[in-house]
């Protein structure tokens, strides 16, 4: 019989520990395809900060180090440097990589470190409850914003990618979703792009990845799947806002 | 050579080639030294974005099985506070300078002892040590940043150089010595598995309280054999002294100073000096102060190694204290007069 489907084998045996319906399951898998794929994995080492993505070292089978909270970047600086050979990459999210991270996330990227980050942006903390994140939409309701999120006092969401495009250290950034089949297809391939600009050194490279919390938006699999057609992709324009590649043209 | 110089290119010779700082005041100089050096050996000197930032770049390096280090002063020393308690956990080497300077807050940048609490007793949440090396000339930077590398990879924790502005600022004559460099093999490192093992994963988090508690007390166990082998102080006429006087780093220097006036003046004095502060050389404390019917501890803080000397003696002989805080230095004439006094009581 032909095998049709099969799990990456850079992926363990350890159950994902993410909520039902929630994306982190379906990055978490392209980035074990994408290792997999381009045959880096022997090589490879990965590093999960504090957040949902906390317990990710245990999902891939290559070498992992766990990074205090928003301190990803600057833990993959130190194994880059020490390893040039190698393959370093961070999987954050919004809270990490945005708010407690932010100085770590611009600085690696202006330094042009050649790491991949993958950001999964879901407009939330999970991890500790659904509370306002710096990427939580104006208006969306949190347990820290009961009503709504007020940017008069709470603040503006940051798009990180749009930012990140304005430094010369930054090879690519490039935002992507995974709510739908063609968009998970693009998001491989985003992914793929990212690890293949490290291999050839072409410096830092951060792919954002709009992702869902159904437990914390108090939604199903499915109406979150909507919301983040409805209201996150109009806010976060999904494309490509810097590639050295084009630029170089 | 300028102390902190003489740390930078201890580090070179014992095998660093990754360094990552932040400028702060008074240990500027290791970084400038590191950044002048590294590149001629092919080692990293990287300045980061903040001290926070500094410290996880030598958890990341250390987790990929190099030697990797960073200094700092007092401030800088709290904000790396975070990313140690995380290498502790993690059971990483590396090594840590603090060229200590005068707080609370952002104190002065005048020399002081006031990190002893927080290297000896508490550098960041949860159960953990970290060595802790004093010394007290820019000769002895040497062997201290050389025990700190080579204990940090024996033990798989990190060490801390708890020097200060004083030493960090003096201009010394140095020698460095040939001296071996001892590794230990790091099967532990996150630097690819290369199809040939298990993959490797540098983690603090344990989400079972069981296992959590397992790793801190196989780590207190190995800290029982550090506190076995490693302990290290100084005796200076200590063999008849009726006064001793305890100090650590560069206060060592003008206690000797007073303890040579008072010996000149016919007191019995002596002077015990810890090199390693954690694992406290509680045994030498007491062997040196055998004979003494007071103990006096001088430092450049409020009093903070006075306990250790306390619970080393038992309670068992008086101990009093003279210091000078916030970046003043005390002279050895301010010493010698408490040395009196005590012997006076005594008449």
């Amino acid at each position: 019989m032909a095998i049709v489907y099969q799990k990456s084998s850079c992926l363990t045996d350890v159950p994902l520990s993410y909520c039902p319906g929630c994306c982190h399951g379906i990055i978490t898998k392209l980035v074990a395809e994408v290792i997999e794929e381009l045959g880096v994995e022997p090589i490879t080492v990965g590093v999960a900060p504090v957040g949902c993505s906390v317990m990710a070292y245990n999902f891939f089978t290559c070498d992992m180090v766990e990074a205090p909270h928003g301190r990803a970047p600057a833990v993959a600086t130190g194994l880059r440097r020490a390893l040039p050979d190698n393959i370093v990459f961070t999987y954050q999210g919004d809270g990490d990589l945005a708010a407690i991270g932010t100085a770590e996330t611009v600085h690696a990227a202006t330094r042009g470190e050649n790491i991949t980050v993958i950001f999964v942006n879901n407009a939330i903390y999970g991890m500790t409850g659904g509370q306002m994140a710096p990427t939580t939409l104006p208006g969306q309701v949190t347990q820290t914003t009961p009503y709504g999120r007020d940017p008069q006092t709470a603040g503006w969401p940051i798009r990180i990618c749009e930012m990140l495009a304005t430094l010369t250290g930054t090879a690519y950034a490039e935002r992507v979703a995974v709510n739908t089949v063609p968009n998970i297809r693009h998001a491989k391939a985003a992914i793929k792009k990212a690890f293949q600009n490290q291999i050839d050194h072409k410096g830092f490279s951060i792919v954002e990845v709009l992702s869902t919390c159904p437990t914390n938006w108090g939604m199903t699999p499915d109406e979150a799947m909507k919301w983040v057609d409805s209201a996150m992709i109009p806010y976060y324009p999904l494309g490509v806002y810097k590639d050295i590649d084009k630029e170089a043209k | 050579m300028k102390g902190n110089e003489a740390i930078a290119e201890a580090a070179i010779r014992a095998g660093c080639r990754h360094y990552f700082g932040y400028p702060i005041t008074p240990q500027t100089e290791i970084a400038a030294y590191m950044s002048r050096q590294m590149p001629k050996v092919g080692g990293v000197f990287l300045q980061a974005e903040s001290e926070i930032a500094a410290i996880n770049m030598v958890l990341g390096a250390a987790a990929a099985g190099v030697r990797a280090m960073t200094s700092s002063s007092s401030p800088g020393i709290s904000l790396k506070s975070e990313g140690v308690s995380y290498i502790a956990g993690s059971d990483l080497p590396c090594v840590i300078v603090d060229c200590m300077r005068g707080g609370p807050g952002l104190g002065g940048i005048q020399p002081s002892q006031s990190d002893y609490w927080q290297a000896t007793k508490a550098y960041g949440h949860g159960d953990f040590q970290l060595l802790v090396f004093a010394p007290n000339s820019v000769q002895e930077m040497v062997t201290a940043v050389f025990d700190a590398f080579e204990n940090a990879d024996r033990f798989r924790m990190p060490a801390m150089v708890l020097a200060d502005g004083l030493l960090g600022q003096m201009m010394e004559p140095v020698v460095f010595p040939e001296r071996e460099i001892v590794t230990y093999d790091k099967p532990w490192a996150t630097n690819g598995r290369h199809g040939e093992r298990r993959h490797n994963i540098v983690n603090s988090l344990y989400l079972s309280p069981k296992e959590l508690e397992d790793t801190n007390v196989a780590r207190f166990a190995r800290y029982e054999e550090v506190k076995r082998v490693l302990p290290k102080a100084e005796s200076y006429l200590t063999e008849d002294a009726e006064i001793v006087v305890a100090a650590f780093g560069a206060t060592s220097r003008i206690v000797k100073s007073a303890v040579n006036s008072a010996r000149a003046a016919g007191i019995k004095a002596g002077m015990v000096r810890p090199y390693t502060l954690w694992p406290f050389p509680a045994e030498k404390i007491q062997e040196g102060c055998q004979h003494a019917h007071d103990v006096l501890v001088v430092e450049m803080n409020m009093g903070q190694m006075v306990d250790d000397v306390k619970l080393a003696l038992e309670c068992k002989k008086p101990v009093s204290f003279y210091g000078r805080t916030g970046g003043i230095i005390p002279s050895p004439a301010e010493v010698l007069e408490q040395i009196k006094k005590l012997a006076g009581g005594e008449q």
